[in-house]
């Protein structure tokens, strides 16, 4: 058996029977990250001493029968924006490149209570803001697939980590599409729930607005999992939303009967790569062929979701970047004259260029005598989509598209035009926009070898038909039980 | 594939409608403290005025009887009570200082 | 003919508000502790923290509002306001622009000239700053966060006044509200209610208003009369001279006598405000309006009349009382219980206030009951303790609230009434005072004042003072 190969919650059942130990199991994810990084560059830290000791006193408490989780025992992966105690957060930034919290992210805190074993904290895009992992101050991640192309972003190391073998799970944030577009370029499942399902405490905010904590798993039951031990009402976040249900696990079935399925078609433009869309219109066959009622429809507005995006988004971000100044954690600059040049030059040393640019534009738009035009704009724009999507959803149950126009790009060639970069964001903003969830799903390859992802759009708190249409997916294409 | 997309926004960005000015960019980096280097202002300059420029396709939609929305959902009144829940964090709060001064954190002499 | 100006002035009026924890996390809002030992991730802005609203600071804001004649904003939220500072943790101050919880309302003032209306533009709910303590050795500071995050509101007039008494009584009477009201204890000089004075000048019979400069840093009505007459004299100097007032920020300093503007280009005033993300809105309804204003106390104004028509006190000693809420509270209670209001008056106007004066204390840190105060004033009233020993026990409520019932009688403070043991006493001093004697007799009567302090002494002051000099001219 190779235990690398099981999923999370195969892992987890093994476990509890005792055919394997928390220990074996992480020592087996530390190895392989031994073997892999190299390669990869998945992980800004791994704990290997700190999860060896968790794996033995989580070992204890499922022996004792005090953790019952499905994932206990199971090595995990924790993007960097997340706080965890005492251990480095670093955002992927040199700002806070030697930040460690004094408390744990409530998303975080969540699987600690399930029994998770955390080996490390995954790279990413310099505090989110990219979509390809190569912003990181630390250098990019690859993709495992091909280690030419880059894995998406920003939450492209904890998709390489899980698509690397290099834990079984991990969670990922998701502003613009962070979760969804890499787990698509690495061929992994990926979900954003709904905002406010999972507590933002102790997620290093990119934009408020629009940031979101998902897993990223190796298939669908994981997911569900994931999401079950992550998601919270949490008093400490005003936006938490208290839901009726907490178990995403009784999603898990194999039935798409009569579920209405939407495919816009303002999605299937001149930009789509051609592989990608024929991968997604097979997909969509798929679930015809299970009993879905499957259409195309105009969605509208698609592409104003981007321009607005970038300004709620870098608005927010320009705000919240604010706390980083030299004066309470992280860098400072060593040589300074005065408050104003210790704030300029430790902000300029300790950002990279797209969090400049990011900060920069956000300042701008909110600037005296731009506010209205930009920011208010972009927030009746938002308005407009949302109702986009409630009037889609009268007539659909599922959103079913790309989660990314091509597959993954080459390393070193998204980052020298912005734009272009921003443009591939086209399929994953508006759900962030609409506050939806959003999950990504593998439905092929490109004859490159690189992995294509579907993305299936629900109507708020819609999570479990979401899982209930990717696990027929998935079941349907070959995925044993 | 994707150079399709932008190439449509390409042609319309080539003609640059939005001009940010040496003050504006001066005047953006003071409110986000951010010291460029002359390179960086200049690629900034170029960057702002693409990406306002398509911005400004926004303006193709009426949204003259649009709400602006800052929050998605009618979440209302989330409150805490009144009751002191938090104990001496001093140590906690300081441990990341960069400079530390007593149990305060030391800065740069701010104007009296 | 010198030209003739009119001073305009508007008030920033913020508050601090007197909830037991913070706006936005359940840290203490007490003052004085050590360094950031009332700190915790949310008032420090600590990457990953939210804010979550206390409910407390919304009902005080409310009650505010209304107490002020402002309309409520039924659907209210907070915004960020973006400024760079190491008092400010985030670099931004969650505050309200855009929807402020109150707007447009009036308080009623009263000077020399008659009563008039300060309108208020808005009044919003907001976090207040840390504290910086500067060490001029070597050029650094000190930050401090246990204030970062204790909730204030801000209190904007309109520019409705034109002298320093117009604002000294808009600022008494917004302190009295707000202390009645049990929201604030508003001390000036602790920094719990702050003033900023907008100010400009314009020539008598001119429509339009000058161009205003803001001054900051006034921490006592002394600094807020001193500003005033200062900055009428430097702007009204330089529109003389032909030179132009320039709209800017300048701060007081108390030391000097005189302010200096705050420039720096460091500073562009530019707030880039935007509705707060992580706070949900704020929807006030009817019910809770009502809540509110059900909760209403008597405000001084009403009370005043009230204890002039029901009390029969004059004008002068009803203000006395009514100058705190809790020296009225007092009163009352005081009254009820004795039905001697005079009296009770009289205590708390004379004696209560000479000791809070002797203890360096406020009309709010009074601690003794109205039961041991009446129970003193029946004391009195029955002669069962004469006048200067009802101070000593008083002084002794005041302190310590002891029943003065049990303090007399422990320390056997009755007054003597006994004729005979009287009697006796005053024989011994006649006899031990023969010069007195006869400076008395001899028609010197500043003579029989020495003899009853004698008797008092030998009596250890219980004696009744009045008996004791009816005696001594009987025997003398």
């Amino acid at each position: 058996m190779d235990i690398l190969s099981l999923s999370a919650v195969e892992l987890g059942k093994k476990i509890k029977a005792g055919e394997i130990s928390a220990m074996e199991a992480t020592k087996a994810s530390l190895a392989q990250i031994a073997a892999e990084e190299p390669r990869i560059h998945g992980y800004v830290t791994v704990d290997e001493e700190g999860a060896l000791k968790q794996a033995e006193e989580i070992q204890k408490r499922i022996e004792n029968k005090e953790l019952t989780s499905p994932l206990a025992g199971v090595p995990t992966a924790i993007k960097d924006n997340m706080c965890i105690k005492g251990q480095l957060t670093t955002c992927s930034s040199k700002i806070l490149s030697n930040f460690k919290p004094t408390y744990t992210a409530e998303a975080v805190k969540n699987l600690q209570k399930a029994g998770a074993v955390i080996l490390g904290k995954t790279n990413m895009d310099e505090f989110a803001m990219g979509s390809t992992t190569e912003t990181s101050y630390f250098g990019p991640t690859m993709n495992p697939h091909d280690t030419n192309h880059v894995p998406g972003g920003s939450s492209g190391g904890s998709c390489a980590a899980v698509a690397a073998r290099e834990c079984y799970y991990s969670l990922g944030s998701d502003t613009g599409g962070s979760i969804r577009q890499p787990s698509s370029f690495c061929g992994v499942v990926g979900m954003k729930p709904t905002y406010g399902t999972v507590s933002r405490y102790g997620l290093i905010a990119y934009g408020s607005s629009l940031d979101q904590i998902g897993p990223i798993t190796k298939d669908v039951t994981d997911c569900a999992a994931v999401l079950t031990a992550i998601a919270s009402w949490d008093k400490k976040d005003s936006t938490s939303v208290k839901r009726a249900d907490y178990d995403f696990t009784s999603a898990l079935t194999e039935d798409v009967k009569g579920l209405r399925v939407g495919i816009p078609t303002d999605y299937f433009t001149d930009g789509l790569n051609l592989e990608v869309a024929g991968a997604i219109r097979a997909a969509a066959r798929v679930l015809a062929e299970n009993g879905a009622v499957v259409e195309e429809f105009d969605l509208s507005l698609v592409k104003y979701a981007i321009p607005a995006y970038y300004v709620i988004a870098s608005a927010e971000a320009s705000s919240n970047l604010e706390r980083f100044d030299g004066v309470k954690y992280g860098y400072r600059t060593p040589e300074y004259e005065g408050l104003h040049n210790m704030y300029k030059k430790t902000r300029s040393e300790g950002f990279g260029a797209e969090v400049k640019r990011r900060i920069m534009l956000g300042s701008f738009v909110l600037s005296s005598g731009y506010y209205d035009a930009y920011y208010l704009k972009a927030l009746r724009t938002k308005a407009l989509i949302k109702a986009a999507f409630d009037k889609a959803f009268e007539s659909y149950d599922v959103i079913l598209a790309p989660a990314a126009p091509t597959t993954a790009p080459e390393l070193g060639k998204s980052l020298s035009d912005p734009l272009k970069m921003y443009l591939s964001d086209i399929y994953t903003v508006s759900v962030n926009l609409a506050g939806l969830p959003g999950l990504s799903i593998p439905v092929g390859k490109d004859k490159k070898g690189l992995p294509i992802g579907m993305q299936l759009i629900g109507n708020h708190f819609q999570e479990k038909t979401l899982l209930r249409a990717a696990y027929t997916y998935e079941r349907a294409t070959g995925k044993e039980a | 594939m994707a150079d399709k997309i932008s190439d449509e926004t390409m042609e319309h960005v080539t003609k640059a409608k939005n001009k940010i000015s040496d003050e504006t960019i001066e005047y953006v980096g003071i409110l986000a403290k951010l010291e460029l280097s002359e390179t960086e202002k200049q690629n900034a300059k170029a960057d702002m005025e693409k990406m306002l420029d398509y911005i400004d396709t926004l303006n193709e939609l009426d949204t003259s009887r649009v709400e602006p929305m800052s929050h998605v959902f009618p979440v209302n009144n989330v409150f805490r009570e009144d009751v002191v829940t938090n104990e001496n964090h001093m140590e906690e709060t300081l441990a990341n200082a960069p400079l530390r001064g007593g149990d305060s954190f030391k800065v740069p002499k701010t104007i009296g | 003919m010198a030209k003739q100006y009119d001073t305009v002035i508007g008030l920033e009026v913020h508050i601090e508000l007197a909830t037991k924890t913070k706006i936005f996390c359940g840290c203490s809002t007490e003052f004085g502790g050590a360094p950031n030992t009332h700190t915790c991730p949310v008032c420090t802005g600590m990457p990953g923290s939210l804010p979550v609203l206390n409910k407390q600071v919304v009902d005080y804001a409310l009650a505010i509002g209304l107490a002020t004649h402002c309309h409520i904003t039924q659907v209210c939220k907070f915004d960020r306001k973006n400024y760079f500072y190491p008092d400010n943790p985030q670099n931004y101050q969650i505050s309200q622009l855009y929807l402020p919880i109150a707007r447009d309302g009036w308080v009623e003032i009263e000077t020399g000239s008659g009563k008039k209306k300060v309108r208020i533009h808005e009044m919003h709910m907001e976090e207040d700053a840390g504290k910086l303590v500067h060490d001029e050795w070597d050029d650094t500071s000190l930050v401090d966060y246990n204030r970062s995050g204790v909730p204030l509101v801000e209190i904007v007039s309109e520019p409705d006044m034109r002298s320093a008494e117009e604002v000294i009584a808009y600022l008494e009477k917004l302190r009295h509200i707000v202390q009645y009201l049990g929201a604030s204890d508003c001390k000036l000089q602790e920094g719990s209610m702050r003033a900023d004075v907008n100010l400009s000048v314009r020539e008598v019979g001119s429509d339009t208003f000058g161009t205003r400069t803001e001054m900051k840093n006034l921490n006592s009505f002394k600094a807020i009369t001193h500003a005033i007459e200062g900055e009428r004299k430097r702007q009204i100097e330089l529109i003389e001279e032909g030179k132009k007032v320039v709209q800017e920020t300048r701060r007081w300093d108390d030391n000097k006598e005189s302010s200096h503007a705050m420039r720096s280009k460091e500073d562009a005033k530019d707030y880039r405000y935007f509705p707060e993300p992580d706070l949900v809105p704020i929807v006030i309804d009817d019910e809770w309006i009502a809540r509110i204003k059900n909760q209403e106390p008597e405000f001084r104004t009403e009370k005043l009349e009230r204890y002039k028509k029901e009390y029969d006190i004059s004008q002068v000693d009803a203000e006395i009382l009514t100058e705190s809420k809790k020296m009225a509270e007092l009163f009352e209670a005081t009254a009820a219980l004795c039905k001697k209001p005079k009296k009770a008056a009289n205590w708390l106007m004379v004696e209560t206030m000479r000791l809070l004066k002797d203890n360096a204390m406020e009309p709010q840190d009074l601690r003794f009951s109205p039961e041991n105060l009446a129970s003193l004033i029946d004391l009195a009233d029955a002669k069962t303790i004469n006048s200067s020993v009802a101070k000593e026990v008083f002084e002794q409520i005041f302190l310590h609230d002891v029943d003065p019932k049990a303090y007399v009688k422990d320390h056997g403070l009755m007054t003597v009434n006994d004729e005979d043991a009287l009697r006796q006493t005053l024989t011994e001093v006649i006899a031990a005072n023969p010069q007195a004697v006869a400076d008395y007799r001899g028609g010197k009567e500043k003579a029989l004042g020495a003899l009853v302090g004698q008797t008092m002494k030998a009596m250890k002051g219980k004696a009744n003072p009045g008996r004791v000099n009816e005696l001594l001219r009987e025997m003398l």
